[in-house]
């Protein structure tokens, strides 16, 4: 961060208005071009074959009659994808979970691949390989994992950040510890405290295309991959590495993505895909199955967390106290560190305490799933803090008010926060209609908060002036909401120019510098800071052009409204000149003009929402339907207000959707038993209401134009929210998410029981 | 064994050669080239793959290719006419009711299919017509309500 990326407080022309998205018309066309709809001369079908057990070693293949089969092209194992991590533990696990070596650790888990001329060739092929496992027994379930006696995936697992070294390997692979102040100090300073345990179950990002990609390499070690990926430098890392090549030499080009949520952070087939090819020596598509997503891409967390909060009758709170357990799959994640860090973040806190521990289970790897780890914590912690409220006799957003964390707060994870929505979101909640309209038979009201961090990292734009004075923009991230319009509008702003003369195009990696991938809602954050860095560097090239057309000295040159004009008396009356006339004139001034940038966006300003969620609990079936919703976030600055609703609103449907149905269900033989649509339900049209939302803008003052990131907070609130409605509805405290009707039924029925209990006792 | 089938896609004579077992899905995207049509499941639980057969909405992943032999096929790029785009379209455009857009041409096609049979359908009556379409993205708020607009502007046309 440097001086010019403060931000100034400046008025916006083109930032905040609603233009039409330029990758609209190819979208509703059928011309946009997905990872699945990229074809390539002479290109082969890849598929996977993939273990049926979720915990095995792996005795021998035998892929001979697969090799020998008319149309196979290459059969590939773990020893076509020699280990070539060199030490490197994280790459390893990246790589064995891509094709299994020893041991396969979940359903799903690949063990061989083939690459043929056409996918029924493909798939007859997958049958003839013979794989011979020895099966091991498995554990799927996060508390069972950790309980004594548990199957232990890995028998050099020992709990990292535990001193002494254990003496024993378990599945608990890492232990992540955050807070301040003394807990059991501040807990006997609470006149109440209430201590539970919560479970939610994993969910699936549940993008609706599959990973798709096609590779090609060539027999001089150069190679080309087209995917559909959050982010391609980071794919084109990870494979080269894994595949022993030069990195420049692997060119990656993203093809629109359909949805990524997290789980298009990691590469699953991708190196499979280039080691058939490389095999194969022809160009192989590989395209996941809707099952394989399930059964073996990136899922997130199922979870066991205790918690225990203590607050004052007059609604401080004095002391919180967390333990969390996250499932990360086969392999150690940072998962339950990331619920640790998360857990009370909204709250200005003297006295805290979080404890994550990373449990191993035969699953799928974990991977991201937006604003990953905060929605189960968030869970907890306002479930709890509902309960609280109730039991001093407090509102519970006026506890929350009370509480709420702010500028100066040191946060329970570490940093002291700057200016911060948590406060702001609450207040607007309190005074919005939705907290004080009627409710009907059977309906709850309940609220929650939520936060997440936002991340920065590195970033670099180029910005070309075209001849004609209209400007090209080519960025690294890649867009997954709109961003776009978005960084189109800030070139736009930046520039001086309208927003239609700006096209912003998502280059390969060889066009580019590295960029970390979108993720953490970084995408517009980050390239947006570069794309301003990028315009107010061409804008200088502009000014020396102009002043060499007008001979004049450059100081005497200055920007405004997409020309450059000459200042002070001697000058001041020549007319403006255009970015059109200056780039006409550039083969005579010096040649093309672009602006580069390339740095680390630091800064990223944390984000905090609170939403309001009405619940209608059928108390027959304990179906329950959210009736009304709205969503109050902070934006920092909402570059393209309409897309930044969209963000709020999708997230706060994929929170519903995990609240209330969405769980991936494991049988006691470890396999997946609904690996599809039908029967891992998103939510669909008919199931929700509109999704009002309420943008706030508390200017991030690490960024020229105030943005933080938006894309991901908006699923961290609605457990709670539904929860919390729910309880409120009907008097019963859900603690296991989702709060799908049977668990519902079940617990009215205690509640039910409980009460005529208490009727007879009396 | 490769069959050869003739029928009509968007409004033109066209014949593809396609396998007993090949969905329609697979024949459109692979055999016909429209790319348009998006495969999210494979088993009729995404819509994704949505399109108009001789008036009726179907998930072309439960089709087989030879089903269509003799009959009218209208996929999303079929809708526009030309350079002039559908009001579903336009509207989906400026009602923001797309963000990755993996799911709209599906979402399009039975918008269509909707409007055609109610062209003043209630917010609950579009909501349940769309409910075989997954979109992952939006949250639906903004499709129903591209939807509702489109529907106005058509009756007013």
């Amino acid at each position: 961060m440097t001086a010019d990326t403060k931000f100034t407080g400046q008025t916006f022309k083109s930032v905040g208005t609603r233009p039409l998205r330029p990758d609209g018309i190819d979208k509703v066309t059928g011309r946009a071009r997905y990872g699945a709809d990229i074809d390539l001369p002479g290109q082969l079908v890849g598929s996977i074959l993939r273990s049926p057990h979720p915990h095995a070693a792996i005795r021998a293949i035998n892929t001979s009659k697969a090799e020998a089969l008319q149309g196979v092209k290459a059969v590939i194992t773990a020893a076509d994808l020699p280990d070539l991590t060199n030490g490197n533990k994280e790459l390893f696990d990246i790589l064995d979970n891509c094709m299994a070596r020893t041991h396969v650790y979940y359903d799903g888990h690949a063990v061989a691949a083939v690459a043929a001329v056409d996918a029924v060739t493909a798939r007859k092929a997958l049958k003839l390989i013979k794989v011979d496992y020895e099966i091991l027994p498995h554990v799927t379930d996060v508390d069972e994992a950790v309980a004594p006696g548990a199957p232990v995936l890995h028998k050099k697992c020992f709990t990292q950040g535990v001193e002494p070294k254990p003496k024993k390997p378990s599945n608990i692979a890492r232990r992540s510890e955050f807070g301040h102040g003394d807990v059991d100090a501040g807990f006997a300073k609470a006149d109440v405290i209430i201590e539970r345990t919560f479970r939610t179950e994993q969910t699936h990002q549940g993008y609706i295309e599959p990973h798709a990609c096609v590779a090609s390499i060539s027999p001089d070690g150069s190679g080309e991959l087209w995917v559909c990926t959050q982010g391609h430098f980071v794919f084109r890392q990870h494979c080269a590495e894994l595949l022993g090549m030069d990195v420049s030499k692997l060119r990656v080009t993203p093809t629109e993505i359909g949805g990524g949520f997290g789980g298009k952070t990691h590469v699953w087939a991708e190196p499979v895909a280039l080691a058939l090819s490389r095999k194969a020596n022809r160009p192989v598509k590989l395209v996941m199955s809707r099952d394989e997503v399930f059964r073996a891409s990136g899922p997130t967390s199922a979870t066991s967390i205790d918690i225990r909060i203590g607050v004052t009758k007059k609604g401080r709170i004095t002391a919180g106290d967390a333990t969390l357990r996250y499932t990360s799959g086969p392999y150690v994640g940072m998962w339950a560190e990331l619920g640790a860090m998360t857990s009370f973040a909204c709250y200005d806190m003297k006295h805290v305490r979080t404890v994550g521990l990373e449990v191993l289970v035969n699953r799928p790897k974990t991977t991201a799933y937006r604003a990953p780890s905060a929605p189960m914590a968030a869970f907890a912690v306002e479930s709890v803090i509902d309960e609280l409220a109730g039991r001093i006799g407090m509102d519970p957003v006026d506890l929350r008010i009370r509480n709420a964390a702010k500028k100066g707060t040191r946060s329970s994870y570490g940093p002291v926060y700057g200016p911060i929505g948590i406060g702001p979101t609450l207040k607007a909640a309190k005074e919005h209609p939705h907290m004080s309209a009627p409710l009907g038979e059977n309906q709850g009201r309940g609220m929650a908060c939520g936060f997440w961090f936002n991340f920065g990292g590195q970033t670099c734009t180029d910005l070309n002036i075209a001849p004609d004075g209209t400007v090209s923009l080519t960025v690294g991230t890649i867009d997954v909401g709109g961003a776009r319009a978005s960084l189109a509008l800030v070139a736009a702003e930046e520039l001086g120019i309208p927003y239609d003369q700006v096209r912003t195009v998502v280059g390969d990696t060889s066009t580019l510098g590295y960029n970390d991938m979108t993720d953490g809602s970084r995408g517009t954050f980050s390239s947006s800071m570069a794309t301003i860095m990028s315009a107010r560097n061409a804008i200088s090239i502009l000014k020396e052009r102009a002043a060499k057309m007008w001979d004049i000295p450059v100081e005497k040159v200055i920007w405004e409204d997409g020309c450059a004009k000459a200042v002070g008396k001697k000058h001041g009356n020549l007319a403006p000149l255009s970015l059109a006339e200056i780039a006409e004139a550039a083969p005579n001034t010096g040649g093309p003009i672009a602006g580069h940038n390339e740095l680390v966006a630091d800064g990223a300003g944390v984000s905090f929402a609170t939403h309001i969620c009405d619940v209608e609990v059928d108390p027959e079936t304990g179906r329950t339907q959210v009736v009304r919703y709205t969503v109050i976030q902070d934006a920092g600055k909402a570059v393209h207000p309409t897309y930044v609703e969209g963000q709020y609103q999708g997230g706060a449907a994929q929170g519903i959707g995990w609240a209330l149905n969405e769980e991936y269900v494991y049988g006691d033989d470890g396999r997946l038993q609904n690996a599809g649509f039908l029967d891992y339900r998103i939510p669909v049209c008919s199931d929700l209401p509109m999704i009002d939302t309420q943008i706030l803008e508390i200017p991030n003052p690490n960024h020229p134009y105030g943005i933080r990131g938006v894309g991901e907070t908006s699923i961290v609130p609605p457990l709670a929210a539904i929860g919390n409605a729910v309880s409120n509805a009907f008097g019963v405290r859900m603690t296991h998410v989702p709060m799908s009707a049977p668990r519902i039924l079940a617990a009215l029925d205690e509640a039910q029981a409980a009460a005529s209990e208490d009727v007879e006792t009396a | 064994m490769t069959n050869l089938v003739n029928t009509n896609i968007n409004g033109d004579a066209v014949g593809f050669a396609c396998e007993a077992d090949e969905t329609l899905l697979d024949a459109l995207r692979n055999r016909v080239g429209l790319k348009g049509v998006k495969e999210g499941c494979g088993t009729g639980d995404c819509g994704a793959c949505s399109v108009i057969l001789d008036g009726t909405l179907v998930c072309s992943c439960l089709v087989l290719g030879m089903e269509v032999e003799g009959r009218t096929v209208e996929t999303v790029e079929g809708l526009s006419n030309g350079a002039e785009l559908h009001t579903l379209q336009s509207k989906f455009i400026e009602h923001a009711a797309l963000q990755c857009g993996i799911c709209t041409p599906g979402f399009l096609m039975a918008a269509k299919a909707l409007l055609k049979n109610n062209p003043d359908p209630s917010e609950e009556e579009i909501r349940y017509a769309l409910a075989g379409n997954l979109c992952r993205c939006t949250g639906y708020d903004k499709i129903v309500r591209a939807v509702q607009a489109t529907a106005a502007e058509l009756r007013e046309a």
